[in-house]
């Protein structure tokens, strides 16, 4: 079981092998999941921070770790995402990048500073978000883990995303 | 969206010479929306942690997205209103901007 203390020292997170090896696999395929703003050659506007091709996904993890800032106004919402969408990518992968340089090799004690324990909460709650989304979580989704048959492909994302759950809320408690 | 006010419509003074859309002036809202994978605990730190609001406010913020579908987390210009929901993204809430009406 993880367990999330505050001590004199900062954050500390006690995660088992296999806990670690999850919580690794998941930065992973959250960093590979956000990529690059499509289209962008990294060249002209893209060098100050703004992408001339951001539009919002057709997949629907990317497009509520990335939603749209005007409900009403296209125009709008698709300048705010030329403006924020590549600083916001940014942001996130290095918060899932601070994740996995503060990971110990094994199964071991993590003691996180203010600013670590920040990517931390950030980079749990967007793999949250992803699996959130791809099982569609609604709020009973409880109760449908619990009917699941164990050989669904979804029950291990289910028991993922309920650990996760439960590392955030402690992670949460500990910097209250 | 909003139907709360019942008061007419405010008069326009006619004044050819001023160019600017006196609109303009009105406040900007972000809104932040229920979704069903953000934590309740997670939310509240939030607020508390962006707006600098006491835990008590945050709270009764987070409920309110909770419990009514949606509510309104800061009001400022349109610009310090984008600012707030490029940083709410960034910690996964979903919000939008709007325009006060």
């Amino acid at each position: 079981m993880s367990d999330v203390k505050k001590t004199r020292h900062g954050i500390r997170v006690r995660l088992e092998a296999e806990e670690t090896a999850l919580v690794r696999a998941l930065m992973e395929q959250l960093i590979a999941l956000i990529g690059d703003t499509p289209g962008d050659s990294g060249e002209g506007l893209a060098s100050i921070g703004i992408s001339e091709n951001a539009t919002k996904s057709d997949d629907p993890v990317l497009a509520r770790l990335f939603p749209d800032a005007y409900r009403d106004d296209g125009e709008a919402a698709g300048e705010f995402r030329r403006y924020t969408e590549m600083g916001l990518r940014d942001g996130k992968r290095e918060a899932a990048a601070t994740v996995l340089g503060s990971l110990g090799e094994t199964g071991s004690d993590t003691v996180l500073d203010d600013k670590q324990a920040q990517a931390w909460l950030r980079a749990l709650n967007d793999v949250r978000l992803a699996l959130g989304t791809r099982l569609d979580i609604g709020e009973e989704w409880y109760e449908e883990a619990a009917r699941l048959d164990p050989r669904d492909p979804r029950t291990p994302m289910f028991a993922a995303y309920d650990w996760l759950t439960m590392l955030q809320e402690g992670l949460v408690r500990a910097l209250w | 969206m909003s139907a709360m006010s019942t008061a007419p419509a405010p008069v326009e003074l006619e004044r050819p010479d001023v160019a600017e859309d006196v609109s303009s002036d009105r406040p900007w809202l972000a809104i932040v929306w229920n979704d069903p994978i953000n934590l309740m605990s997670y939310v509240t730190y939030v607020f508390q942690t962006v707006f600098g609001y006491g835990k008590s406010k945050a709270e009764k913020l987070m409920l309110d997205v909770h419990h009514k579908g949606r509510a309104v987390v800061a009001n400022g210009t349109r610009e310090e209103m984008e600012r707030d929901v490029e940083i709410l993204h960034s910690y996964g809430l979903w919000a939008t901007v709007k325009r006060d009406d």
